[in-house]
């Protein structure tokens, strides 16, 4: 009996709040827009019984998914999403990577609080963090006050309201992600297994390549996924760092919702996001399935 | 009981067949889905035993104690204490304490309220629960630590922490598994002897579950070798030693030498067992018998060999051989000797000379001796 | 013993500045006289007195607080139980679509999370407002918290309750006795966990929050769209400033208690 109660209270909470919602999203992309409130028809009735449900049926097509294969807008969007998804993962790698390993391989009393440091920013509020980027990427901001201090450019760069500031903003973002898993597997690694390397005729380079970042590929991978997955459907780093070129669906969604006021588009936006997102979290679950497996 | 008290200072209730046994398992099976773990087993422990449970890894010894302290429920059959069927009384209205493999102590509790825990949980009173912790802390030497956390004692001391709180309640019947187990070897022989010593002033029942053969022929009172859910013998120590019941248990206790071969009876008691071609046959007692000839293992340990350079004039049983390797463990020394036949077989001498003056060497040619007596017939 | 190589020392150097550098620059200009935030004007506290004035930015700051607070506790119960489902209720008919619903908000882009609720409440005629948004952030962050809780309640040792079923507990009571107290730092950094979620949230909020119930994320985001203001670097560095503070006194404290137990320990070893 308790144990009833222990199961179907979260159960009962997540299926109202997240599972329905979701099918209601679903249903919603199936309708058409309207000028009512809500603002999309058919509504069901259930005071008519099953041919209410009939007719509700009978008012579901796909047109909004037809709507976005048509809109290039909506091709671009998605493509674009993935392109800068795709690279800032990629440049966030390159930044966590030396900075992963020179933690594993800093003093271990150092270990902790560089770790804390890579947390802290978590806990400080994202948007203030993409905020900071504005007054360092403008036209006057800091980067160009200091590159044209030190004579490297003669005009300011623009950068701020490009696809360069949303890339710049995800990498710092989303860095401790990225950071944490490349550390916990560069950490765990037996510090003999490169001296058994050098000692078998490697130089430290090669044994770097032969045996540390092969030993590290599944914290990269897990941190790719980390970064990829939410950077695809994201939305305030665009919007504030982003031009009015800088196409990413969460944004379009957005728009859809807040200024067309296009529900059923939304909806039908929202749901093919999903389905793109839903092979890299499955290869993801796989993966981490696979480490646990392989660690007992 | 009262029969073995006057007979003497015996305790062998096993014997007595008044005696009602505390714990009766009987036609036990537990199934975790295929995996028969316990297979119909029909066992006793009598009140005031010291009863050990000893079997490799995963021959279900851990099952039963699980069940005794009812975290797993019987499949099949019924397990009584007192003749009170445990079924359907869960493990926190038992009167069954246990001591677990991991000591399982509250890290958040110190020495002394992790020993309290179970009291607190009575209905006793507040100055009798501190009065049986004391008792407790006493038993066990642990009074200077009552205020320390388990993380801030040793392992030694974290054993006995969960000695005494396990005991604290005054079980009817205290469940030992592997207690010695994450002990080192010097430790593990001292606190063996020590938990012989608590068990006889508590006067608790005990079982304990190991795979250490040593530790359950030093503390138990009787000892149920377990293989594969089920038990091929119960005795007490000598006995599993000196009279196995089968290979299994004669291979799985101390070294032993097994030689298979064809036996004839001769007498009522006695046997000839024809092991190989070219030797001599083996003149050997077998109390129970044999009424026809049979395939057989003969079985003998290594001490009860004697290895000698000259041939001895008169014994049961003489075998001529090479030795071939010396294990030299200080106090004696295992010589592995090849019989003509290609056999080896075993032998142990204790070490009485210093090592420079040993008599015997590699490559020797050495004689093989033991009385008709000294070895055992086993049928399976 | 282990020297940081130049190599490993120049990429945690620029590692950490280009973590921190934005976050120190947007403290310091929050105390810049000027109104532009990229030229120095000399040091004023002005525009903390101005934000304390503005009347929104406080009633949005009181509205996040107590959202904060209320969807965290929530959290923390329904996302502690949620871990001891998946961790201990073994098997049960719909487990899969149980760890599912657990694990999918964790990768869930927040815009399709917000659009979804928003549309529950409409579909059930709900106004949105305060309650809404306390329902939206208790339904991700309990998941957050399930994750933290059951990755600790995975290492929990279980002979430790059954240890305490052994001596005489309910397993209610052996739960509440032994295993909540060991769990206890999970469940505690899983509100923190929940709290600075909600208190962060932007998008959520915005597509599950009424005309009246603005969030200071809302707030933040309408305000720094335009462009960038003095108001908000200040607000920022009051924000920075109470986390940073959490924080270190959290391990200022849990150190200390980490060297005492050593002490202590090493002390019950010279003893024995």
């Amino acid at each position: 009996m308790k144990r009833f109660t222990l199961i179907s209270v979260p159960y009962l909470w997540l299926i109202v709040l997240f599972l329905v919602p979701f099918l209601i999203v679903l249903k919603v992309s199936l309708s058409d827009a309207a000028l009512a409130i809500p603002p999309y028809s058919p509504t069901l009735d259930l005071s008519q019984g099953w041919a209410g449900i009939l007719v509700w049926l009978d008012g579901l097509d796909m047109e909004n998914y037809w709507f976005l294969a048509d809109d290039n807008l909506y091709w671009k969007a998605y493509l674009s999403s993935l392109k800068i998804a795709a690279i800032s993962t990629f440049l966030t790698f390159l930044v966590a990577y030396p900075f992963a390993y020179g933690m594993a391989r800093a003093a271990d009393e150092w270990q902790p609080t560089l770790l804390m440091l890579v947390i802290l920013p978590f806990w400080t509020s994202f948007l203030i963090r993409v905020y900071a980027w504005k007054a360092i990427l403008s036209v006057e901001g800091f980067l160009n006050q200091f590159l044209l201090w030190t004579g490297a450019i003669h005009d300011p760069l623009i950068i701020l309201n490009t696809n360069v500031a949303v890339y710049i903003g995800i990498v710092y973002t989303y860095l401790p992600f990225m950071i944490l898993p490349i550390y916990a597997a560069l950490e765990k690694m037996d510090a003999s297994l490169l001296e058994a390397a050098e000692d078998l005729g490697c130089s430290r380079f090669s044994a770097f390549w032969l045996i540390t970042f092969p030993l590290s590929r599944q914290g990269i991978i897990a941190g790719s996924f980390l970064v990829f997955i939410p950077a695809m459907g994201e939305f305030v780093i665009p919007a504030l760092l982003g031009g009015s070129r800088t196409l990413m669906i969460g944004k379009v969604l957005w728009e859809e919702f807040f200024s067309n006021r296009d529900w059923p588009v939304a909806s039908a936006v929202a749901v093919i996001l999903l389905l793109i997102l839903i092979i890299p979290i499955i290869l993801f679950q796989r993966n981490e399935q696979k480490n646990r497996e392989a660690q007992g | 009981m009262t029969e073995s008290a006057s007979t003497g200072t015996d305790f062998e209730p096993w014997n007595d067949p008044k005696a009602v046994p505390l714990i009766q398992f009987k036609n036990v099976t537990k199934r975790f889905g295929d995996f028969t773990a316990i297979d119909n087993l029909t066992l006793d422990i009598y009140a005031r035993e010291f009863y050990a449970l000893l079997g490799p890894s995963g021959c279900g010894k851990t099952t039963i104690m699980r069940m005794l302290a009812g975290f797993e429920t019987a499949t099949e059959g019924t397990i009584s204490l007192s003749g009170q069927d445990m079924a359907p009384v869960p493990p926190n209205k038992r009167a069954i304490n246990m001591m677990f493999q991991s000591y399982a102590l509250f890290p958040h509790l110190n020495v002394w309220d992790n020993i309290a825990f179970g009291l607190k949980r009575s209905s006793m009173a507040k100055d009798q629960i501190a009065a049986r912790v004391e008792e407790m802390l006493r038993l066990t030497q642990l009074e200077k630590f009552a205020r320390r956390k388990p993380h801030q004692i040793s392992g030694g001391q974290r054993q006995r922490v969960a000695l005494a709180r396990s005991l604290a309640k005054a079980p009817k019947l205290l469940l030992l598994d592997e207690p010695l187990g994450a002990l080192d070897k010097k430790l593990r022989q001292e606190t063996q002897f020590e938990l012989v010593d608590i068990q006889e002033k508590t006067g608790t029942t005990f079982v304990i579950v190991t795979h250490d053969q040593e530790e359950a022929m030093t503390v138990a009172s009787r000892v149920a070798v377990m293989d594969h859910g089920k038990v091929v013998q119960v005795d007490t120590p000598a006995n599993i030693y000196e009279a196995p019941n089968s290979v299994y248990v004669a291979d799985f206790i101390g070294d032993i030498n097994i030689i298979e071969g064809y036996a004839t009876p001769i007498s009522d008691t006695m046997v000839s067992v024809d092991f190989a071609e070219g030797q001599p046959k083996i003149h050997t007692s077998c109390p129970t018998g044999l009424t026809a000839p049979q395939r057989i293992s003969f079985a003998i340990r290594p001490e009860k060999l004697l290895i000698s350079t000259e041939k001895p004039t008169e014994s049961a049983n003489i075998l001529s051989g090479k030795v071939v390797d010396i294990a030299y463990l200080g106090n004696i020394s295992t010589y592995h000797v090849k019989l003509a036949s290609g056999q080896m077989i075993k032998a142990q001498s204790a070490n009485t000379r210093r090592i420079r003056r040993r008599a015997i060497t590699w490559e020797d040619d050495v004689w093989i001796s033991f009385t008709d007596t000294a070895g055992m017939v086993l049928t399976t | 013993m282990k020297r940081l190589s130049w190599f490993n020392a120049t990429s945690l150097t620029l590692g950490l500045a280009f973590l921190y550098l934005p976050m120190v620059i947007l403290v310091i200009y929050s105390f810049n006289a000027g109104k532009l935030v990229t030229v120095w004007a000399g040091f004023s506290t002005k525009w903390y007195g101005s934000l304390f004035q503005n009347e929104a930015f406080m009633n949005a700051a009181w509205v996040t607080l107590k959202v904060g607070f209320i969807s965290s506790c929530l959290a923390t119960i329904l996302g502690t139980m949620a871990a001891i489902v998946i961790v201990r209720a073994g098997r049960f008919p719909g487990r899969t679509l149980f760890s599912g619903m657990i694990y999918a908000p964790l990768v869930m882009p927040e815009v399709i999370t917000g659009l979804s609720l928003l549309l529950l409440f409409i579909a059930i005629g709900m106004d949105r407002g305060v309650l809404t948004i306390i329902l939206a952030h208790t339904t991700f962050s309990m998941c957050y918290v399930s994750v933290v809780v059951s990755s600790r309640l995975v290492a929990f040792d279980e002979s430790l309750e059954e240890a305490a079923l052994d001596l005489g507990c309910t397993p209610f009571d052996a739960f509440k006795s032994v295993t909540l107290p060991i769990i206890a730092p999970a469940v505690i950094s899983g509100w923190l966990l929940a709290f600075t979620l909600s208190l962060d949230d932007l998008v959520i909020a915005s597509f599950t929050s009424g005309p009246s119930s603005t969030t200071l994320p809302i707030k933040i985001f309408s305000a720094v769209r335009l462009g960038v203001s003095p108001e908000i670097n200040a607000l920022s560095t009051i924000m920075i400033g109470i986390v940073a503070f959490g924080v270190i006194t959290v391990s200022l404290t849990s150190k200390r208690a980490i060297t005492r137990a050593k002490r202590e320990e090493q002390k019950a070893f010279a003893d024995a």
